[in-house]
Formats: structure tokens, sequence, C-alpha cells
């Protein structure tokens, strides 16, 4: 049995008085990929965000139920903390446009007021951005800032920001869909070689992605979560029809 | 140091070395994020912050009201020795101790309305040049700038300049049509303001007139009319609203203009008889006799002039920003 | 007689086109004038010794504007100092709290203090800050000017900050950095230029201003580095200078007028190229 790193307990959450998210129950494996998949407006960015408490900056917004941390429950902890520990790289690349590419890596340091010595800066850069496989292609130009960097590029240096905080989770909320397909690659490779030292959840609405990468999947339509499995029974022998139907392009 | 291999080697691989060479790390990194997780608890707390911006926005409203009713507070000894005959008085007498305000809004409304329709003329002028026949290049780009320079200059500038360019013409001028050869006065003063409020409804015309939809243009187009009749039937019309907020935002302005008016007025406190008689408006003698001004009832008095003048141009003001922003919202 | 007509519409046409043109032509010319003339008759007074010299009694030739000088300056720096911190704060509030209907009352209230006379807001730093100091001072004259300065202040810091994209503040939040850091070490960085364009452009309006300063700061012929006493500035020297019957005066307020308008515009000029230089694309 994999270990979980995350638990998601009967959880709900409600924009006012719709509900989007319907008693969830998941448990998210430690060190493996796990994809979140769905046709739009199902629920799965939601999710996410409530793992790592953004939903509840929308006003309005209401959560029930229980998600666990190691063990860990994240609303009961302060969600500063919780953010620190879970990191989200967003569908559109927002790395800090005033910073330099340094100064974005060690962003979540920096800002939060963190005191570090130069030493320990520079490793903590130099590790990020090579975890990212990122280091080759900027260490020359580090100080600079990161407007010139493409796409594929500027989405790794905020994967390099994520990972600079050591998180045990790592959230991606459709990390490509705006990137180039040889940028999309370069980002996949990368994910797959993350997982050794970061839990993953991709969210992803591009199933063949979803079936390359993941290791495990979650589908989850009309804010309900309909299978969860290893991903290569899932794509091949899914167990609910509507996982099937969906797989098959009937809907979505 | 890691490589990427082929899958199932570079798993081993790495973790091989990761127990083997990454135990320093692995403690560099645990010490890094304690750190990280302690640090927090000393900075701003959300909910301080939070309130201190709402002390802000109230701030604003406070400084408003408290500007309002510092007005209201300081004209009172005025108020209820003249009441409201004060607006009608005709006579401005501080050695007798009367004062009556009929001479300043008399002088205020000669010289802003005057002022106003010359600079008209010449706003929409630019407006329909701008926003019509040069929209962009560099006409348009040196032609907007220099409005925006006009905008710029001080005022006590425009006052130096009428002062001593214009008030000599304008003497020559009364010498040859036999009047009193002022040189100041309320001719001069509606001159130089015009000059002043130009770039007001300018840039608000501009706007409104280059927003017109060039649907409704095309239209007038190919039925044959000329350029002229499109500005004139179907351009104008249209962004009549607009136009009248740009006048009305240029009128508050004129109302409330000082220096300038202040230094080529002639500074009298009678009722001006006619365009060539000097005069004085509600800013110009406060201007003047503020800082004179001995004795409560004096002063009082030339406080409740600006709260007229706060009053007036206020409610000129709102009016014209309702009227463009009705525009925005039936633009879209 | 269908043709007749239409030479005649055809006429109209031209000779309105002409019409407007000429009369835009017409509207500039001022400016050329009044530059033209600050410029011949003032460049030949300002020399070393004019910006430098406090200016001499009636009668006597010479003298220069330095009090002026260093009056504006000072007075530039006490209203900044009033008017930059809360006008920023506001304008973050109006932002972050746009929606609310409290929002809506204080928008109102901003646009009404941008529209009030320059002489009345004078009136009203004299009743605050004149009366209760039993005299004039370069801090009435700052308070004055800071009430002008606030409403473009905050209405640029509302607009640069509208302008920036929520992705920007999720990425913040998301690393676990509290959301008033969020705001002061990410938001408010990245529209640092736009704020520093309103802060600016209300610096130049209000270094030109003279009506709220004759019964506040009250002007001195003096050199005074004491905010608490009478201050000169350079568009108040202007003032009583042009308006005295002395000649001598005159020539020296032409000096100022050289100066002020080098200085407002220039900074008018400078405010543009920082504006386009530290603009932070999205």
């Amino acid at each position: 049995m994999e270990s979980a790193v995350l638990k998601i307990e009967n959880f709900s959450a409600f924009f006012g008085e719709n509900q989007v998210l319907k008693e969830i129950n998941l448990s998210i494996p430690q060190n493996r990929i796990t994809a979140i998949m769905g046709p739009s407006g199902c629920g799965k960015t939601t999710l996410i965000r409530c793992v790592n408490r953004m939903h509840e900056l929308i006003p309005d917004a209401r959560v029930s139920g229980k998600i666990f941390l190691d063990h860990e429950d994240i609303y009961a902890t302060d969600p500063i903390i919780v953010r620190r520990q879970i990191g989200m790289v967003f569908q559109k690349p927002n790395p800090f446009p005033m910073m330099s590419i340094y100064d974005n890596v060690i962003a979540g340091y920096n800002l939060n007021g963190v005191k570090l010595t130069k030493g320990e800066k520079e490793k903590i850069v130099e590790e990020s951005l090579k975890r990212a496989a990122l280091w080759d292609e900027v260490n020359e130009s580090l100080h600079r800032r990161g407007t010139f960097l493409s796409g594929g590029q500027q989405q790794r240096l905020c994967i390099a920001r994520a990972l600079a905080m050591r998180p045990a989770v790592l959230l991606l909320d459709e990390p490509t869909s705006a990137l180039d397909p040889k940028a999309t690659s370069h980002i996949e490779e990368l994910i797959m070689q993350l997982k050794d030292t970061v839990s993953i959840i991709l969210v992803t609405h591009n199933m063949a992605q979803a079936a390359r990468v993941s290791d495990f999947t979650a589908f989850v339509y009309l804010g309900e979560l309909v299978e969860f499995g290893p991903s290569g029974r899932m794509f091949t022998a899914p167990k609910n029809k509507r996982t099937e139907e969906y797989l098959s392009g009937k809907f979505g | 140091m890691i490589e990427k291999g082929t899958d199932n080697v570079s798993v081993e691989l790495r973790q091989q070395l990761g127990l083997l060479t990454d135990r320093s790390t692995e403690d560099f990194w645990v010490r890094i994020h304690k750190r990280a997780m302690a640090g927090w608890k000393f900075g701003l707390s959300e909910s301080f912050f939070r309130k201190t911006l709402y002390v802000a926005g109230t701030f604003v409203l406070v400084i408003l009201i408290a500007i309002f009713l510092s007005l209201v507070v300081a004209s009172i000894p005025a108020i209820r020795h003249f009441g409201v005959g004060f607006l009608f008085g005709t006579t401005w007498d501080p050695v007798r101790g009367e004062f009556g305000a009929l001479p300043f809004v008399m002088g205020t409304l000669f010289v802003s309305l005057l002022a106003l329709a010359i600079s008209t003329v010449f706003s929409l002028s630019i407006s329909i040049f701008l926003g019509e026949y040069f929209r962009g290049g560099v006409i348009s780009a040196f032609i907007t700038s220099v409005i925006e320079l006009l905008a710029g200059i001080p005022s006590v500038i425009y006052g130096f300049c009428g002062l001593f360019l214009l008030v000599p013409v304008v003497r020559a001028l009364e010498i040859k049509l036999n009047v009193a050869p002022y040189g100041v006065g309320i001719l001069t003063s509606s001159l130089v303001l015009a000059v002043m409020i130009i770039p007001y409804s300018a840039s608000i015309g501009r706007e409104v007139i280059s927003l017109v939809p060039s649907d409704l243009k095309e239209a007038a187009f190919s039925l044959g009319a000329t350029r002229f009749e499109v500005v004139r039937k179907v351009v104008l019309p249209y962004a009549r609203s607009g136009i009248f907020a740009g006048i009305l935002l240029s009128l508050g302005r004129a109302l409330g203009e000082t220096m300038a008016v202040t230094m080529v007025i002639g500074n009298s406190n009678f009722i001006p008889k006619g365009i060539f008689s000097p005069a004085n408006t509600l800013a110009s003698v406060i201007a003047n006799e503020f800082t004179e001004a001995t004795g409560r009832l004096y002063l009082s008095s030339l406080v409740e002039l600006g709260l007229v003048l706060f009053m007036v141009t206020t409610v000129i003001n709102i009016f014209g920003k309702v009227i463009i922003g009705r525009m925005g919202m039936e633009d879209k | 007689m269908k043709e007749l007509a239409i030479r005649r519409r055809i006429i109209a046409d031209k000779s309105f086109k002409t019409i407007v043109v000429l009369l835009s032509f017409a509207s500039i010319l001022p400016m050329f004038f009044i530059l033209f003339f600050i410029i011949s008759k003032g460049i030949s007074v300002v020399d070393w010794t004019f910006l430098t010299h406090l200016p001499k009694p009636v009668g006597e030739i010479g003298g220069g504007i330095s009090n002026a000088i260093i009056g504006t300056l000072m007075l530039i720096a006490v209203s900044i100092i009033f008017s930059v911190p809360v006008g920023v704060f506001a304008g973050v509030f109006l932002c972050e709290y746009r929606k609310g209907s409290f929002a809506y009352f204080v928008k109102l209230a901003i646009e009404t203090l941008q529209g009030i006379p320059s002489i009345v807001i004078g009136i009203v730093a004299y009743v605050w800050v004149v009366l209760p100091m039993g005299s004039f001072s370069g801090l009435s004259g700052g308070v004055a000017l800071a009430l002008m300065m606030l409403p473009v202040i905050i209405t640029a810091t509302e607009e640069t900050l509208k302008l920036i994209p929520d992705s920007l503040r999720e990425a913040s939040l998301a690393l676990g950095v509290s959301y008033p850091r969020t705001i002061l070490k990410v938001v408010l960085p990245a529209g640092l230029s736009g704020i520093l364009t309103g802060i600016l452009l209300s610096v130049a309006r209000v270094t030109g201003e003279t009506a709220p300063l004759l019964f506040t700061a009250f002007g001195s012929p003096f050199m005074n580095f004491n905010i608490l006493k009478p201050i000169n500035t350079l568009p108040l020297m202007i003032f009583n200078y042009a308006t005295s019957p002395y000649t001598e005066w005159h020539t020296l307020a032409w000096g100022a007028s050289f100066v002020l308008v080098v200085f407002v515009l220039g900074l008018n000029l400078f405010t543009k190229v920082v504006t386009r230089k530290w603009k932070v694309q999205f």
C-alpha cells in the first residue's frame, strides 16, 4: 500500500450557495504523481486550491470536511504555514516581473523575511534551478529580470520558485496548457524527475498528458470523485462507466 | 552531478547518490525549512493591515467633511449677521463693516461665462481637429503636447504675462474706443482665463468625439455627406453630452481660478458695469483682502465667500462627472 | 442646379476644415508667446548670483531668489511627507475594497476634493493651522499643498494597482506570504512607476501654486529653514514682485518665472521618462 501524504476526507467546497465539490474522499500517495482530470468546470482546480487554502481567498467561499497533510489538519493550521509546505504552479507562468531570476527563486524566503546568509541563498537558488532543469540555461544571467525567458522557461522558473521552499506537496494547475508542445514535453520530463523528493498533484484536462506522466489518476466530474486508481489501469480498463465515457470523448 | 539517463538506471543512481552524498544537503534543507516555518510570527498581522487600509479610506472622507465644516463654522459670524441677504448685498465696504457678495458673484459670472464662451470656440475646434481630422500622427502628437504644456503652466505665470503683455494691448484698445483706459478688467481677465481653460474641455471633447462609432459616420459618408455635414449632423449630436460635460468641467475650473484673474482684474469691489470695468471675483477678492482682514466679521465674510465658491464648484464638478460617468456606461 | 448646391457644400466643407485648423493652431499660439517672453525676458536675469542670493531691498540693484528656491523645495518636501503615505494607502484601499459601497463614497470625496478651488484650500489650511498656531508658517502651506496633492496620488495609485493582474498576488500568496507583505512587497513595487507618476505630477502641479500659500506660507524676504515660520516660494515671489510698482522687481520676477517654468516643465518631462523606463509589463 502506498503511504499517503495527503488525506482528503468528506470534503466539500461551496461558492456561496453553489456546491462545487461534493464529499470528496481521496488519498494522495507520497512521492508519486497523481493526476486529477475531468471536463472543464468539474471542480478539479477548486480541489487543489482547497488543498493550499487559496480557495478561501474568494469572498463567499466555504468548505466542509477535512484535509490532512501528514496527519495535520490543514484547516486547523495557519494558512500561511500550509502554503509554505504545499507549493503551487499556475496555468499561466507568473514569475515576479520586477525581480531578477535569482530573486524570483528565493522569493519565498525574501518576501517572508526569513534571514539567510548569501551562501545559503546561493545554494538554494542553484539547487532549485537544477531540480527545475533550468540551471544550465540561466546560470549566467541570474541577476537579470526573467522577462527574456520563453514561456516554458518561465514556467520552470515558477517551478524552481515553488521547489525552493522544499514543499512536501507540489500542486500543478494545468502547468503546460499555455505552452507549446516542446516546452510541454520538457516540463513533463521534469515533473517525472521531481517525484523523488516531492509528491505531485497534477490537474490537467489533457488525458494524454495524464496517461503519460502520472502514476495515479483521479477522475472528477461535476464535483464528485468518480474514480481513482493507478493510471495504467484507469486508462485501459476503467471501472466506472462515466470514466469510460469521458475517456472515449463522449463528453467534456 | 545527477545525470538524466534512461529511467531505470538513473533512478538507481539517484538513490545511491542521494544516500551517499546528499546527507549534508538534507540537513541544510531541514535547517532552512525550520527557519522558514518559524519566521512568520514576526510581521504585520493581516487584520491590523486591513484596518489600516480602512483608516486611510476613512481619513479621506473625514478630511472632506472637515473641510466643509471648517468653512461653515468660520462663516457663522457672517451668516448670522447678514443672513441670506449676504449673497445679494451690493456693497462691500470693510471700513463701514458692510459686506455684500453681489459684486463678486457678478464679477465671477461675467468673467467665467465670457471666458467660457471664448474658449469653447477654440476648444471645440481642437476637439474636432484631434478627434476627427488628425487622430494620430505627428501633428496630433504635437498639438496634444502643446495643449498639455498649456495646462501645466502655473496660474501666476499666466497672470504675469497677462499683466505685461495683454493689459497694454487692451489699454490701447480702450483708448481707441474712448473708454477709461484701465487695461485691466473683465475683458482682460476673461481672455487670460479663456486660454487657461482650453485644455480641459479640449481633452474631454477630443475623447468623446473620437469615440463616436465609425459605422455611424460611414453610413452618413456613404450617403454622400461631406465631412463637415457628418461632423455637424452625426458626430456633434452624438458627442453632445460629453462635450457639455467638458464645458462644465472647464466652468468649474474657471470659477475657482485665482491668481491669473487677480492680477488682471483690477481689484474693484463694485458691481461691474461693462466689459471694460475693473472688478473682482469671489476668488480674487479673497486673495486680495484675506491677509488684511481685520475683525471677525470681515474675515468671516471672506470665508463665507469661500464657502459659496466651494459649493458652487462642487455642484458643477459633480454634475459634469455624473454626465461623463453616464456617457461611459452608455457607450458599453 | 444640383451642381451648384454640391459645389456650395464642398466649399462649406473645405472652409470648415480650414477654420478648425486655423482655430486649433491659434489656440496654441499663447503657449509660444508665453514661453517666448519668459525666456527672452528671464534668461538674461538668471545667473549664479541670481540663484544663490537673497532678494535685495527696494531700490537696490541685484539680488536673487535663493530663499524662494529653498522655500519651494522645503514646501514640496513637507507636502510629500503629508500626502504620500496617506494617499498611497488610500489608493490601496480603493483597489482592494473596490466592490464595497464605502469605496464609492470615498471616491466621491476624492473627486470633490480635487475640484475645490485652491484659494478655498488655503482658507481651510488657515483655519486648521494658522489660527491655532497664531502665525503664518511653511507648515500650513505644506498642509494646503498636501490637500491638493492627495486626490492625484490616490487616483494614480488606485488605477495603477487595478491594472496589476491577480496572478501576481496569487503567486505571492501561494508561497505562504501574508497578505500585508504581498501588498507591500509585491503589488506596490509592481505598480511603482504609476504611483511615482502620480506623485511627480502632483508635485509639478503644486510647485506652481500661489493662491493657497497667500495666507499660509505667506512669503518672506529672508532665508528661512524653520518650517514653523513664514516661507517664500517661487510663485509667491513672482506674484509679489510682478504686482509691485518697482521695475527692478519686475525684472527679478521674469527671472523667477523662467526658473519656475523650467522646473515645472522639466518635471513633467522627467515624469514621462521615468514612467516609461520603470513601467512593468504584464
